[in-house]
């Protein structure tokens, strides 16, 4: 991690959108009065969310003035998370997690595809369509390696498969989330060893076919 | 009362005390950065590591750990608390030595060596040396203002200043932006603070992260002389250290006086040094052709003693300003009152306050601790924060804590708190008044010059009176009813009675062109004498009061003599000498004292202990220092009943610039440059 600042380009200004002040208003009504403060975070948040991921200076004064709260107190909150992006981040925005079990399942291999594919950590590519970093654990530890794009989890990577992936998502083809291997969520890579006659006939369905609890 | 062990001394402290305080109060010394008794706590610092028997096997934070939550022996034996057994020695050493990890090692080139918390502590109870051979962290310097400079390298994260902003000043400038090794101490993408208390954070700083930026590399801390004194910039009379080397005013610090300024001072108070400089008069001088020339002593009194020969009584007035000393004022009152003079004024705003009315009626009744103790306030023309930025940060508190309701009447500022919007003028008065909302039990009713200081001063006054006895200010033990003064030598002028006698002028009428041939001005800059009378000006800088006069008198800024002040709660206060007038300039008593020789009306005391004599002798309650006299019954409903016809014209603060409210702090470029900031604020939060 290094010094967080905020991005050289700022834009002019900015606002919620019509659904998302009403969110806002939905997420305010959670706090007692007189605590509005405590909303910081999601209101962040959904602003970075509204604004391609990335939270310029006229949101996070936004979301201050909003909460009736010092410009500082915000920033503060925008500069610690680093999950609150201050510049730009491509279309596709890869986080690539690098923490002990992807590490040992093989991420280093991912990390290198990233490197020759994209560029430099926080760069974002010259057609603005991807841009990684690396972060921690984001706890998918079964299905290392793994990464995060955008809102989506992509597991069970090695370098054939993200490669292609990255290939479907730069031509727009529509992707599998989760795991690329075709296993079901966190299920045994090899298919189930135990359990197998209570969750599901063919040993494959997983929580399709979850029972029902009450009977029994 | 709670029963504990420090160090083997048993105590019995409030349950509700920290580690630390009952610790300190068992004598055992506590080392600290983070923790400040005024602020609340944060427990980051983790340098106050003790060990609390029977606790957790590891080292308290004691700032952090209330006497309630230990937990007595098996048997019910008090708990136990070390302070200097070898598991806080290591950890203290510990912490030093992660401290001093990334601190650099400028001392000698730091302006806070000599007294700095962390070479003190770092001595006391650090590691003799460091084991980290990696390269130190470097942050960039932040600006920050005018008045502090950062040197961020040093920054120890321990958060007091943030937390100063946020609960003292109420304007939450500063804050810790990233996090780890990243953290970094600045305020919002490096704009200038916008409190006018800013310059507290330098002092709380324990490391030299942040100095005062005037003082930048001027002086080290133990070549200084250190004076006990009293502060004039505004009517709280606060308590301040003036530290000089040689004849020069280095830096004015705080004095911790919790019955007045806590210790805290404003940026006025404390920047103002430069001021002290520049500008300033150094010798007599005459107007001759219209023109301003060099003169002696002898001239120049003989020049007055020409003019006041030919003047009738009628025709000589005198107006004391706002920085004199109740000695000087009381000389010229006696020189006045020798030459037959009546038409005196200390009131140069033109405020409506009568010292016949009884000296309740003029000053800040329940004291400014009594505010500590209310639970309401209604403020009537008045911005405290302008007028007394101290006090301000009193009300804060106050605030802070809950239950006290807030209602304005005047103008519609940022007072850093939230308060109840009445209306702007004396209607909305009159309407309090008549309809008083709830009665409390000890509300301050808080009357500002700006309610005061008009033509229907006196009747605003009554009406004030009228809702304050509707509001029930004034009860058995509770007097709420406060006029908070702008001026440090106010009070003291009312007292003397510096006021016109039967059929004598006042301030605006003795300005006024023709009403006078001979007019006084000991330091009276705040209004504008029209021309046609002589005037003579004695004080300290080439302001407006000099600029029309045809006689001047260099006099002794307030630094530069011992003088009495009696401050807005009308407790009475003496400042110490802390260097001397420069040039030719001269204590003001005594340049009173050698004209009177001149005129002929020798003033009948040689010294000023011989001045004083005769002062206390007249008003005893002046030699009372440190006291507020108790004041006699005071009639709040004859007051009241005295009312007359008053104007709709809303109430306006009586300051609109808070950095140059005198002529020192006119003379100083850091105060200038305060006020150019504080316009572009006022300008962008018109906008």
């Amino acid at each position: 991690m290094s010094v967080r600042r905020l991005a050289e380009n700022q834009p002019e200004a900015f606002a919620f959108t019509r659904e998302n002040e009403a969110k806002c208003e939905e997420i305010l009504r959670k706090y007692p009065e007189g605590r509005e403060a405590s909303a910081v975070i999601p209101l962040l948040w959904l602003a970075q969310k509204q604004n391609d991921y990335w939270l310029p200076k006229p949101a996070i004064e936004k979301v201050a003035q909003k909460l009736d709260m010092p410009f500082i107190r915000a920033l503060e909150i925008a500069t610690f998370y680093t999950m609150f992006n201050l510049a730009p981040v491509g279309r596709f925005y890869v986080q690539m997690c690098g923490t002990t079990p992807c590490l040992l399942a093989g991420s280093n291999a991912i990390k290198e595809v990233l490197l020759r594919r994209i560029g430099e950590q926080g760069k974002v590519t010259s057609d603005g369509m991807f841009s990684w970093i690396e972060v921690e654990c984001l706890g998918a530890c079964c299905n290392a390696p793994m990464v995060q794009i955008n809102e989506d989890y992509y597991e069970d990577l090695t370098p054939q498969n993200f490669e292609k992936l990255l290939d479907d998502l730069a031509a727009g083809r529509p992707v599998k989330t989760g795991s690329q291997t075709g296993r079901v969520t966190s299920e045994p890579a090899g298919g189930l060893t135990s359990l197998t006659s209570l969750y599901g006939v063919d040993g494959r369905n997983g929580p399709l076919s979850t029972p029902d609890l009450n009977q029994s | 009362m709670n029963r504990l062990i420090v160090d083997g001394i048993e105590i019995d402290v409030p349950p509700e005390y920290t580690l630390l305080q009952a610790c300190e109060q068992a004598g055992a010394e506590i080392p600290r950065f983070c923790f400040h008794e005024r602020l609340s706590i944060a427990g980051n610092c983790r340098m106050c590591l003790v060990e609390v028997e029977g606790g957790p096997p590891k080292p308290s934070a004691s700032c952090a750990v209330a006497v309630k939550d230990l937990r007595p022996g098996p048997n019910g034996e008090p708990p136990v608390v070390l302070t200097k057994s070898l598991m806080v020695k290591k950890a203290r050493e510990g912490v030093m030595e992660f401290l001093l990890i990334n601190h650099p090692l400028d001392c000698p080139i730091c302006d806070q060596g000599g007294e700095c918390d962390l070479q003190d502590q770092a001595m006391a109870f650090g590691f003799h040396s460091s084991r980290y051979i990696e390269n130190k962290r470097a942050v960039e310097d932040k600006y920050i203002g005018p008045l502090v400079r950062t040197s961020m390298n040093r920054c120890i994260h321990c958060t007091r200043c943030v937390r100063f902003t946020a609960e003292v000043a109420g304007t939450g400038d500063m804050g810790a932006t990233g996090r780890g090794e990243d953290m970094e101490i600045t305020t919002y993408l490096e704009t200038a603070m916008r409190s006018e208390l800013q310059g507290n954070i330098a002092d709380l700083c324990p490391v030299g992260a942040l100095l005062p930026k005037p003082y930048t590399f001027k002086a080290r801390s133990w070549e200084l002389v250190k004076t006990e004194s009293i502060d004039v910039m505004d009517a709280l009379g606060s308590a301040i250290r003036i530290d000089t080397r040689g004849r020069e005013v280095m830096r004015i610090l705080p004095r911790i006086n919790d019955s007045v300024n806590e210790e805290w001072i404003s940026d006025k108070t404390r920047e103002i040094v430069d001021g002290l400089k520049t500008k300033r008069l150094d010798r007599p001088f005459v107007r001759e052709n219209g023109k301003l020339r060099e003169t002696s002593w002898q001239a120049a009194f003989q020049a007055i003693a020409a003019k006041t020969g030919q003047a009738p009584p009628e025709r000589i007035g005198a107006i004391a300003g706002d920085l004199c000393a109740v000695e000087e004022t009381f000389a010229l009152k006696l020189l006045m009152q020798s030459l037959g003079a009546v038409s005196l004024d200390c009131r140069q705003d033109g405020a409506k306050l009568d010292p016949s009315l009884g000296r309740a009626s003029y000053i800040f009744n329940p004291a400014i601790a009594g505010i500590d103790e209310a639970d309401g306030l209604m403020i009537v023309g008045s911005n405290p924060r302008k007028e007394a930025p101290v006090l301000n940060a009193r009300i804060r508190k106050r605030w802070l804590r809950g239950g006290f309701p807030i209602g304005v009447i005047g103008e519609k500022a940022d007072l850093t708190y939230e308060y109840n919007y009445l209306g702007a003028g004396p209607e909305t008065l009159a309407a309090v008044a008549e309809r008083p909302p709830a009665i409390m039990q000890k509300p301050i009713f808080l009357i500002g010059q700006g309610a005061l200081a008009r033509e229907d001063g006196r009747a605003i006054l009554a009406l004030a009176a009228t809702a304050a006895h509707a509001l029930g200010v004034v009860k058995e033990k509770w007097n709420g009813f406060s006029i908070l003064h702008t001026a440090a030598a106010r009070v003291g002028g009312l007292d003397l009675g510096f006021v016109p006698g039967q059929s004598g002028l006042d301030a605006g009428s003795l300005a006024k062109s023709g009403a006078l041939d001979v007019l006084f001005l000991l330091g009276a800059d705040e209004i504008a004498v029209e021309p046609g009378a002589f005037v003579v000006y004695q004080g300290t800088h080439g302001d407006r009061g000099a600029a029309r006069a045809d006689v001047i008198l260099p006099g002794a800024a307030y630094t530069e003599k011992s003088g009495t002040y009696v401050n807005t709660e009308g407790r009475v206060q003496l400042a110490d000498r802390a260097n001397f007038p420069p040039g030719d300039a001269r204590e003001d008593w005594a340049i009173l004292r050698a004209l009177s020789d001149v005129l002929g009306h020798k003033l009948p005391f040689d010294s000023l202990k011989a001045l004083r004599a005769c002062l206390y002798a007249v008003h005893p309650h002046l030699a009372k220092f440190d006291e507020i006299t108790a004041n006699d019954r005071f009639d709040i409903a004859q007051l009241a009943a005295s009312g007359a016809a008053h104007t709709r014209a809303p109430f306006v603060s009586t300051i609109a610039d808070f950095y140059l409210t005198n002529p020192i702090a006119r003379a100083s470029e850091v105060m200038a440059e305060c006020s150019a900031l504080a316009e572009g604020f006022a300008r962008e939060a018109a906008e």
